[in-house]
């Protein structure tokens, strides 16, 4: 088993709450990659199990959503926003730099496993841009010095 | 002027606590609604109001209300929608960060209005924290006796369920929004039936934004006439403008409907950063046509707005500033649809991807004589021949980038390069 006990008590708790228990899917899918940080097909078919659904349906349901990566990365997973009103503020130099920085290229793992850089689209937060999600947190008004303050303090956390 | 209606209180850092939303006349509306108003009177008081949905599309919520069947013997379902994707848009999660009680009461009065007994928010996968204020106020609401069995003593019953989403534009359509909450890819559906005959799980519903639902509570509160004293004629009451872009001052504004695009962004948003000249805006996130620097007196209403051309749209309003390349932000923009498209509809599938390929082409400096022709031709073929607006909403943008800029992609075209360098805040300076 891939999931803990955990994740499967939560997953189970997700079946009283709704009419149809293949709404349990997404929110399935969103425990699993908290726990995993990816999700695969094994995750897929230990879901459908615990809900009592076909594998297929889970499956196709999360092959949809790009936000749950279908391969391993990095501990910290970094979205960087690269749509317009991030853009305008610097959006690709804040890509370039933290490629550069950590020595990969876009979608790659550092060696330590630590890091994976990626872009995504718009993360609603065009206000405060330049943005990037790492993991479950945002990161806004981004500058050079609180990225590398940033990426200091995840290096200790380790 | 700010004209604070939603953000009356999202300022003060304890407010998505229930003593200090309670404290700020929180729930009185939910309590008087459901111990003195019928749920026919709520659908009228709301209607009167005029407030009309803020997710974009601007239809009068109470009429939406009023399409739920009375007769219908299935149950009835309330889906606020906070998927927030629209590029350049970030209202909704300063109310349900900083006032999630305010959500939750006008999700609970819709839902007594159009005779819900569960209650749902969706809201985009990427919202942890958002979402997780969102919970803790439904809970707090089910200790207080504000959702539940028996509500106050009423015998009215009430669920409220937080659900979040995986990562897709999609899914801020309502039809694409249902089939992601019943666990499927979210895929537009064909309409008619509409979400208001069969909506989730085939039962009626009513799909709200956020802020629409939002604003409820105070409508209760101080009567319909108070919101329709706001606003214009026919767009009643406030909205909340994200400014964002080559602002100096970028930040959500609560305004009045028929203020200016001018004051917001030069009076409130400080002026074009770097004192530069302003170029081009978008008014209502990145799917509304784009607007020029002599269109900005526009007072930021529905029909004003739409009648220069343009749509006021979630109200996300992004500026860019004379040393922005206009053939890069179509780029930009055509590449998120092509991204977003759920792949349903062929002209949105493949009209996406060609739309792409020619205006890369052309940022590349490969492109070629036909390619204006070419571009504006794949813009024919998707606007209003596809089942949801995605569509619509990646073709506006292209379109009028290409009209209003033609000089500048065909520049591009000819000399294989920018007419206009883009140069921007470099990062970290």
């Amino acid at each position: 088993m891939i999931l803990n006990d955990e994740t499967v008590k939560k997953i189970k708790a997700t079946v009283p709450i709704y009419p149809q228990r293949r709404s349990c899917i997404l929110p399935a899918l969103t425990l699993a990659y908290w726990q995993e940080g990816h999700l695969n097909d094994d995750i897929y078919r230990e879901i459908s199990d615990i809900l009592d659904l076909k594998t297929v349906d889970v499956a196709s349901a999360a092959s949809f959503y790009t936000m749950f990566p279908k391969a391993p990365v990095g501990k910290y997973y970094i979205q960087v926003c690269h749509n317009i009103s991030c853009a305008l503020l610097g959006a690709d130099s804040l890509i370039d730099y933290l490629a550069q920085k950590l020595g990969v290229k876009l979608g790659e793992t550092t060696e330590d496993g630590l890091f994976t850089v990626v872009t995504v689209e718009c993360l609603g937060s065009c206000t405060t841009a330049p943005v990037m999600q790492i993991n479950n947190d945002y990161y806004e008004n981004l500058t050079r010095e609180k990225v590398d303050q940033i990426l200091e303090d995840l290096r200790k956390q380790g | 002027m700010e004209l604070k209606v939603l953000f009356k209180y999202t300022d003060d850092p304890d407010q998505y606590k229930m003593d200090t939303y309670i404290s700020h006349g929180g729930y009185k509306a939910w309590e008087k609604v459901l111990k003195e108003i019928k749920p026919d009177e709520v659908i009228e008081i709301v209607k009167q109001s005029g407030v009309r949905g803020r997710g974009g599309a601007g239809f009068p919520a109470g009429v939406k209300w009023g399409f739920v069947p009375k007769d219908s013997p299935k149950p009835k379902y309330l889906v606020c929608n906070g998927d927030e994707s629209e590029p350049g848009t970030c209202k909704d999660r300063v109310l349900m960060e900083n006032d999630p009680h305010r959500v939750v009461e006008g999700m609970a009065i819709s839902s007594y209005a159009i005779g819900a007994h569960h209650a749902f928010i969706y809201i985009r996968g990427e919202f942890v924290f958002p979402a997780e204020r969102m919970r803790g106020a439904i809970e707090e609401a089910y200790e207080k006796g504000f959702l539940g069995k028996d509500i106050l003593g009423t015998g009215y019953d009430l669920e409220m369920t937080v659900h979040t989403g995986g990562g897709a534009y999609i899914c801020g359509e309502e039809t694409a929004l249902l089939n992601s909450l019943e666990g499927k890819p979210g895929m537009s559906r064909i309409r008619p039936p509409f979400p208001a005959i069969e909506g989730l799980y085939a039962s009626p519903t009513v799909v709200n934004n956020v802020e629409t639902l939002a604003n409820v509570p105070e409508i209760i509160n101080r009567g319909a006439d108070w919101y329709a004293g706001m606003g214009t004629e026919k767009s009643k009451g406030t909205r909340i403008f994200c400014l964002s872009g080559h602002v100096k001052k970028p930040g959500n504004y609560e305004l009045e409907l028929g203020t200016p695009l001018r004051h917001l962004i030069y009076d409130l948003g400080g002026g074009i950063l770097d004192d530069k000249e302003l170029k081009a805006v978008i008014p209502g996130g990145s799917s509304t046509p784009v607007l020029t620097p002599d269109q900005i007196d526009v007072p930021m209403d529905f029909e004003s707005v739409a009648e220069i051309g343009s749509m006021l749209g979630s109200c996300g309003v992004i500026v860019m500033h004379e040393d922005t390349c206009m053939v890069w932000a179509a780029t930009r923009l055509a590449y998120f649809y092509m991204h977003e498209s759920c792949g349903k509809c062929t002209p949105c599938r493949m009209g996406t991807q060609w739309m792409y390929q020619i205006l890369s082409r052309i940022e590349s400096g490969e492109g070629r004589p036909e390619d204006m022709d070419h571009l504006l031709s794949a813009c024919d073929n998707i606007e209003g021949q596809t089942l949801c607006p995605l569509g619509d909403a990646a073709a506006m943008p292209v379109r009028s980038f290409a009209k209003t800029f033609r000089e500048e992609f065909e520049y591009h075209i000819e000399h294989k390069k920018c007419m206009v360098q883009n140069s921007f805040p470099s990062f970290g300076q």
